[in-house]
């Protein structure tokens, strides 16, 4: 854009479409300070909130059963992601092809409403069937069932970033290694798994965070004793402004950018050293 | 590529080709069970469940056999009772289906914008650009929006920043209102729409409006005849992605809305946890799913086309 009025345009839209995404996101923070319980009029700068989550059992407890399920639900996610990749990028042709990618790509956009209850009746459904032919339901709606369907959505994300991940790769880096004689499972682990661990660890933090973060289907899969973090602060939520929850919400985004900072830090000098080394092989 | 084709079947021994075979099986084997079971199979259940009777606590089989005759019962009266019986059912679709493609057009004129001068900002300052739409994707979806509320509440940080300042002599109402539920899925699902089209719009060979500009176009006509329908497969993919889930969203209208904001994916969790009607809720999410199902159909073909590489 050379004419100084789109330059303009340009600059004004981008810096407005930036103060519309970031604006709540720092009234969270400016309010999680705010020494008033009501949480819109500033009465003074204050860490009193801070105080109160420390000693709140619920939030404690929900944050703990939530990373452990947000650690479950992204390894789980990354291995299911990467073999529906592999078999979506290598095998063009296989029985059942097209159903297959139908159902790793409709969570994506699938409401979860539907989502959610269509999986809890079919595990209530098997939770009676289990009860009635060996007297013991399985499985109880708790971690495990949530785990299921943060699984089910965090699977088609890390497909979606292995999949774009695998095609741009060169594949000529594998045909080589299956012309020296490399047995495929070799050329998989020693050839395409290092090329695309950056993808891999991508995958696994967007669906660590989706986990983290999903009310919806926890809502529909939990049972009695399993509040995870969202839950707990959806039910304050809904009854109104909470100033508890504003200082969970500053961690929360504190945790959150620090790690994707740091991770985007390390993935581009992983991406640098492979390039030298890449350059380096072709070179000799 | 090159020019000698490679042979895809590793040779050598005849149990290396078994290995091969079965690592096959179990690549696509592995996903797909899990998929079978979590995804399609729940589908079956519910609309088994739709059609059920209830016999006080449990469903009845559809099939079942008393004295040596064979009964089907199916009911269909759920479905009868959404589409003829209450209009609150059809009210709700259609007003989510309203406000879905509303949220989707506002999206795409914010979105649209901003994606094409993300795209055509300094290379050096794209990835930067890029982080920060992914950033607040990152941070909770559900605190984001309770923030909202924070800002348009009748005592929010808007209404006390206009009453100080003397421009309101009492709040505006604006929380729980149409357009605070608007503006509240507008803002979470405009990263899904300027992200397919940033990718688009990044890779567009930039030679062709040069071309069109020495031919005689003004900005202006490049634009619209070539940048815009160049970029469609992004305006598809974003429309898709903001469109289908907006239908049956949950969290936001429970949040931002209110109650002239009928949508159908409260009506559904309403049937489901504060009436315990699960027949019923099954058959609101039957009902759902076909009214999106063509736009799904749609999304997984153009899916499919990106992962095998078709034209972005």
């Amino acid at each position: 854009m050379k004419n100084p009025a789109g330059e303009f345009t340009s600059r004004v839209w981008l810096i407005a479409s930036f103060l519309f995404l970031y604006l709540p996101i720092v009234t969270l923070i400016v309010l999680s300070f705010n020494a008033s319980p009501l949480v819109t009029t500033w009465a003074g700068f204050s860490f009193k909130w801070y105080g109160e989550l420390v000693r709140d059992s619920v939030i404690i407890e929900g944050f703990v059963l939530s990373l452990k399920i947000a650690l479950m639900t992204a390894t789980a996610s990354v291995i299911l992601g990467t073999f529906a990749a592999v078999a979506l990028t290598k095998f063009p042709r296989f029985t059942g092809r097209t159903f297959f990618s139908g159902m790793v790509n409709s969570p994506l956009v699938m409401p979860e409403v539907i989502i959610g209850l269509s999986l809890l009746l079919m595990l209530v459904s098997l939770q009676r069937l289990t009860e009635d032919t060996f007297g013991v339901g399985f499985p109880e709606r708790g971690t495990l069932t949530i785990w299921i369907g943060h699984t089910l959505l965090g699977m088609a994300y890390a497909t979606v970033v292995v999949t774009s991940r695998l095609r741009e790769m060169n594949p000529q880096l594998e045909e080589a290694a299956l012309d020296l004689g490399a047995k495929p499972w070799q050329v998989f682990f020693l050839v395409t798994l290092p090329l695309i661990s950056q993808s891999l660890a991508s995958a696994w933090l967007l669906s660590f965070t989706l986990s983290l973060d999903d009310v919806v289907l926890s809502a529909f899969l939990s049972g009695p004793g399993s509040t995870t973090l969202p839950i707990a602060i959806f039910s304050r939520a809904r009854l109104g402004l909470n100033p508890t929850v504003n200082a969970v919400a500053t961690l929360t985004v504190l945790f959150v950018s620090i790690g994707v900072v740091a991770a985007s830090l390390w993935m581009a000098r992983v991406e640098r050293r492979r390039a030298r080394e890449m350059a380096a092989a072709v070179k000799n | 590529m090159s020019a000698t084709p490679v042979s895809r079947r590793p040779a050598g021994h005849w149990s290396d080709r078994v290995v091969a075979r079965l690592g096959r099986k179990f690549v696509i084997g592995v996903p797909m069970v899990f998929l079978l079971a979590v995804f399609a199979l729940p589908f079956l259940v519910v609309f088994k469940i739709s059609v059920s009777e209830t016999d006080g606590v449990r469903f009845v089989d559809l099939l079942t056999w008393t004295e040596g005759v064979l009964q089907l019962k199916v009911r269909f009266s759920n479905y009868l009772y959404i589409l003829f019986e209450d209009d609150l059912y059809l009210q709700a679709y259609l007003s989510s289906i309203k406000y879905a493609a509303l949220t989707t057009a506002i999206c795409l004129f914010i979105g649209y914008p901003f994606a094409y001068f993300m795209a055509r900002s300094r290379p050096e300052i794209r990835p930067g650009l890029l982080m920060l739409v992914m950033l607040p994707f990152w941070t909770s979806f559900l605190l984001r929006v309770y923030a909202w509320k924070m800002l348009l509440a009748d005592n929010g940080v808007f209404n006390n920043i206009a009453i100080a300042l003397g421009l309101l002599d009492e709040p505006l109402k604006m929380m729980n209102t149409p357009f605070s539920l608007t503006l509240g899925m507008v803002y979470t699902y405009l990263p899904f729409m300027v992200l397919p089209l940033y990718a688009n719009l990044v890779k567009m060979d930039i030679r062709l409006l040069e071309a069109a500009r020495d031919l005689g176009a003004t900005p202006w006509q490049a634009f619209w005849r070539i940048t815009v329908p160049l970029s469609r497969g992004g305006i598809f993919a974003g429309a898709l992605l903001v469109f289908i889930p907006c239908v049956g969203e949950f969290v936001i209208p429970e949040l931002l809305g209110g109650p002239q904001t009928l949508m159908i994916g409260r009506v559904l969790w309403d049937e489901f946890f504060a009436n315990n009607d699960w027949p019923m809720a099954a058959s609101v999410a039957v009902v759902m799913v076909l009214l999106i199902i063509v736009p799904l159909a749609l999304f997984n073909r153009y899916q499919a086309e990106q992962a095998s590489g078709g034209k972005a």
